[in-house]
């Protein structure tokens, strides 16, 4: 049998894929931990930025469970000091910011209060939205400690709530009031399914 | 021979340079400029990307038939930069989570294909791997200088964020250049960028007329 040169050229593709996909793979195996370490530090570090890691004694990360409401799948993690629950912390998403989706991480204690909120991606306005995060202004942490109630006042001033809005910006301050709003009245409803 | 690596250096840092005259990987370029910073990690991924691929297309071109070059160039750059993503999503993962998409998508950089196809299949290594870095760094710097631009006008500062790339040293390395309340928004949005661009691209063309 001869070869003729069009297998002669698929043999040579075949055998540099061969190649090129034995070195990805090497790279892959020896970077595969370390990546898993990253994921892990990085998921340890957003949830400790809304509880505080004296609080509880489980391991956080990976208490948790998915619970779906809206249509929207919420990954919860549940905070334990000596096996008794002390806050979930909530993973939430809008879609009515200005410019995309905005991912929040929602802490709330078992008392209904909430813990803390922080924003974990957004895309908007720099300079105008983006003063949610943490890093532009403080307003992020107008939600620590508050109580589930007079739920009326939850919501931006221009609404007749107590929340600030931004000069030039009220969508995006609007669409997390929100969101934590919906987010706290889910976790008081399914409370009990949520530390089963 | 000294005379043609200069050449080699003169053209992929200024005058057949990428970004700014052959008008390659815009799509990066203008996207992810907004910090001096992020410039710098994308610019050191596509040189090194451009310099691993030119030192592997360079070395087979005896095995690459001229009938499968273009599949196997294709093959060779995102095997490149799939290594590439795996060691920064290992090794540098804030500034991977900053850059995302775009590591992968240096794939598409048409300047790397370009590259491969137009010098490194025809030469020999050390020149292609000289034609590679100089490039990349060609590449770099109109991404920096943008970069620059648009964070100076857009915040008012200069190397922020250092320690993405540098580590927890180079925390302290941002230089404040004015009060970031008087920043031009324009700057860090999408308009910025190809106004940035087409400014660099006009100065790039200025210069060659003073001659």
């Amino acid at each position: 049998m001869t070869i003729t040169p069009p297998t002669l050229a698929a043999l040579r593709i075949g055998l540099f894929s061969f190649i090129i996909v034995g070195l990805v793979s090497v790279v892959y195996h020896s970077t595969k931990d370390k990546i898993a370490d990253n994921e892990r530090l990085a998921l340890l570090q957003n949830l400790q930025s809304v509880i505080d890691k004296r609080l509880y004694d489980n391991n956080l990360a990976n208490d948790k469970i998915q619970l779906q409401s809206n249509g929207q799948n919420h990954t919860i993690y549940r905070a334990r000091q000596a096996g008794q629950p002390i806050a979930a912390i909530i993973t939430s998403m809008t879609t009515q910011g200005y410019n995309g989706d905005i991912d929040l991480l929602i802490a709330i204690n078992v008392s209904g209060t909430i813990n803390a909120v922080r924003v974990l991606n957004h895309r908007e306005t720099p300079g105008l939205g983006d003063a949610i995060e943490l890093k532009k202004s403080n307003w992020i942490l107008s939600f620590n400690q508050l109580a589930l109630q007079d739920l009326d006042q939850w919501a931006v001033k221009r609404d007749g709530g107590n929340f600030d809005q931004f000069t030039g910006a009220t969508i995006t301050p609007r669409a997390i009031v929100n969101e934590v709003k919906n987010t706290a009245l889910f976790f008081q409803q399914h409370q009990q399914k949520i530390f089963q | 021979m000294h005379s043609d690596y200069s050449k080699i250096l003169s053209n992929g840092l200024w005058h057949n340079n990428q970004a700014l005259v052959a008008l390659l990987g815009l799509c990066p370029l203008l996207a992810v400029s907004n910090t001096v910073i992020n410039s710098l990690g994308l610019g050191l991924a596509t040189t090194l990307t451009l310099i691993l691929s030119n030192l592997l297309v360079s070395s087979l071109r005896q095995f690459i038939l001229p009938e499968i070059r273009l599949p196997l160039f294709v093959l060779i750059i995102a095997g490149v930069v799939t290594i590439i993503e795996l060691i920064m999503h290992a090794w540098l993962y804030e500034l991977y989570k900053i850059l995302g998409i775009f590591i992968p998508l240096i794939v598409t950089n048409c300047a790397i294909i370009g590259r491969a196809e137009v010098f490194a299949s025809k030469n020999r290594i050390l020149p292609s791997v000289l034609d590679g870095l100089a490039m990349g760094l060609g590449f770099s710097f109109a991404l920096i200088v943008l970069g620059g631009f648009r964070e100076l006008l857009g915040s008012g500062t200069l190397l922020a964020q250092a320690d993405l790339l540098f580590g927890d040293a180079a925390k302290d390395w941002k230089i404040n250049v004015f009060d970031d309340s008087s920043g031009i928004l324009l700057a860090m949005l999408p308009p910025g960028a190809f106004i940035g661009l087409g400014l660099l691209i006009a100065l790039k063309n200025a210069t060659a007329n003073l001659r």
